[in-house]
């Protein structure tokens, strides 16, 4: 890779140990992709829950934060993921002393290297939207989709080592969605079904996510009838990253970088498959399980944004949830602070459900929490929530908002 | 030695490691498919579900879902309950960043499909600076 004097500089050490380390670990990703050098990036994301980063990544962390502050501070604004716990509710939820601590330690570490923790994967929407054409560091699949596709800026997935690593060296290696070519539609999808709600949103992404596989497909949808508002993109997106792995999509006239089919293909560019109501029914059949005592409802994966908790509550007041049902409604801190000041927050937990903030269920440590409290069933409207949380232990059931709830009261799977 | 098969790919990261290969014709995701406290598949979907994957070179289609496996990859070492190497044909950027910061072998990029090319408990040696895999024959 051709290395400017900066990078150089910090491939020597001039600039500390820390930016040794990370421009090392970008040089091993950036000649495995053959990028032929560096760019700046304005914002990175990261993701570093303390079940993924585990006892030996938290003292990784503490490692570069023992560094000389000149050293250890990030260099472009740098903001985090959501975390696994909620001080204010772990006790409730059962989580443990240890997994507190080691949160804790996490924390501290991120603080002294300059790092904002602002805890969310849906920073796009409530931090700072990336413009089009900027290129970034993300490093949660749903934010990454999101900016490249909705917002039409350039990021590949940035693991937490190798956002941490961008913050502290302000660039990345230039290869995958930073470069032009590779932003060209690979694929095409005729949605024949149009989708009512979130649940229907992150099952078509999941849908056409299943079709796909690879990280270097980038479909092209066509067929809504209706422009589709930021949540309900959101969702898609989220559930086309779990399911597919995709980073980028486009939809002519709806995302920035396609005003035209044309503008995103080659020639006559991919053939559409067509995604039919009958595919949709199909998808949600492999999770339903009716009749089912129900252990626990979580709305989140993405977190809820404003709106969301403005719904739920709507479709909460006056209802009560099951006594042997848990419901969770998962979003920012600076949202679920919004939502007490609205008194979303009030309305939702006087149903008996509890308002979350800063993390995300998957992220919470899923398969302890889940053995301590005796959950096994989960019903979500989170289309990619329930293609993570089989790994951990749990049958999953994917439904609206509505009939979650309708599900939650009745303590049993509707 | 005669017999012995040898694979080309892109040349990939992490040291030179010889061991038994774990071989489906599936994806991969430390967070959505391990058990990562006992060392087993335990996504029930998966077509290695039940079966363990400390000290085995996984061979799988690719890459699946989220970031979490770049960080989980070196916390699986750490606790001696990781593959000896990861082989894909095609990777995402996750599994690259994860293997670079766990100094984990991992390739991907081959000439033919390597789930199919592989035995399931072949005896295999990755190189991924050499760029090449060798089936040892027997």
């Amino acid at each position: 890779m051709r290395l400017g004097e900066i990078e150089k500089a910090m491939q020597a050490g001039e600039l500390g140990r820390t930016r040794q380390w990370a421009i090392e670990q970008q040089l091993r990703v950036g000649r495995f992709f053959d990028a032929q050098d560096f760019v700046e990036v304005a914002q990175v994301h990261i993701m570093a829950d303390t079940e993924s980063l585990g006892a030996s990544g938290v003292e990784f962390l503490e490692e570069v934060a023992r560094a000389p502050e000149a050293e250890r501070r990030v260099r472009v604004p740098t903001i985090t993921d959501p975390r696994g716990i909620d001080f204010d509710a772990y006790r409730r939820l059962r989580q443990t002393e240890w997994m507190a601590d080691l949160e804790r330690r996490a924390i501290d570490a991120f603080r002294a290297l300059g790092v904002l923790m602002t805890d969310t994967c849906i920073n796009y929407q409530i931090v700072m939207p990336p413009v089009l054409g900027q290129h970034l560091a993300f490093g949660d699949t749903g934010s990454t989709i999101y900016a490249n596709s909705v917002q039409g800026a350039r990021t590949n997935f940035e693991g937490g080592p190798s956002a941490l690593a961008a913050a502290l060296t302000g660039r990345t290696p230039r290869y995958g969605y930073h470069l032009p070519e590779r932003r060209r539609a690979t694929h095409a999808f005729r949605i024949e079904v149009q989708p009512h709600n979130w649940a229907d949103w992150g099952a078509l992404g999941g849908l056409i996510g299943r079709k796909l596989q690879s990280y270097w497909s980038v479909p092209l949808i066509e067929g809504f009838e209706a422009r589709p508002t930021s949540d309900q993109l959101k969702h898609f997106g989220a559930a086309l990253a779990s399911y597919g792995t995709v980073a980028l999509f486009h939809m002519p006239g709806i995302t920035p970088e396609a005003p035209t089919r044309a503008a995103v293909v080659d020639g006559a560019g991919p053939s559409p498959v067509r995604v039919a109501a009958d595919d949709l029914a199909a998808f949600y059949k492999g999770f339903d399980a009716p009749g089912d005592k129900l252990d626990v409802v979580v709305f989140s994966a993405p977190q809820l944004s404003l709106f969301e908790l403005e719904t739920l509550a709507a479709l909460l007041d006056g209802k009560r949830v099951h006594p042997a049902t848990t419901m969770l409604a998962i979003t920012a801190p600076e949202i679920r602070a919004s939502a007490v000041r609205h008194g979303l927050v009030q309305r939702i937990e006087a149903s008996g459900a509890i308002v979350l903030g800063g993390v995300c269920f998957y992220q919470m440590h899923a398969r302890e929490i889940g053995e301590a409290n005796g959950w096994t069933r989960l019903m979500s409207n989170s289309a990619k929530l329930v293609n993570i949380i089989g790994g951990y232990g749990y049958k999953p059931t994917l439904a609206t908002m509505e009939r979650c709830i309708e599900s939650a009261v009745a303590g049993r799977v509707l | 030695m005669s017999g012995d098969r040898i694979l080309r790919a892109h040349p990939g990261i992490g040291p030179r490691v010889t061991a038994a290969a774990l071989v489906a014709s599936d994806y991969f995701s430390a967070r959505y498919d391990l058990d990562r406290i006992n060392g087993v598949f335990s996504r029930p979907a998966h077509r290695l579900y039940g079966q363990g994957y400390v000290g085995r070179v996984l061979v799988l289609l690719g890459a699946k879902g989220g970031v979490a496996t770049a960080w989980m990859l070196r916390e699986m070492a750490a606790r001696r309950m990781a593959p000896a190497a990861l082989l894909l044909n095609t990777s995402n950027p996750i599994m690259a960043q994860g293997a670079a910061f766990a100094d984990l072998a991992f390739m991907d990029r081959f000439d033919i499909d390597v789930t199919a090319a592989i035995p399931n408990g072949a005896r295999v040696t990755v190189d991924p600076a050499a760029g090449t895999v060798t089936i040892h024959a027997g």
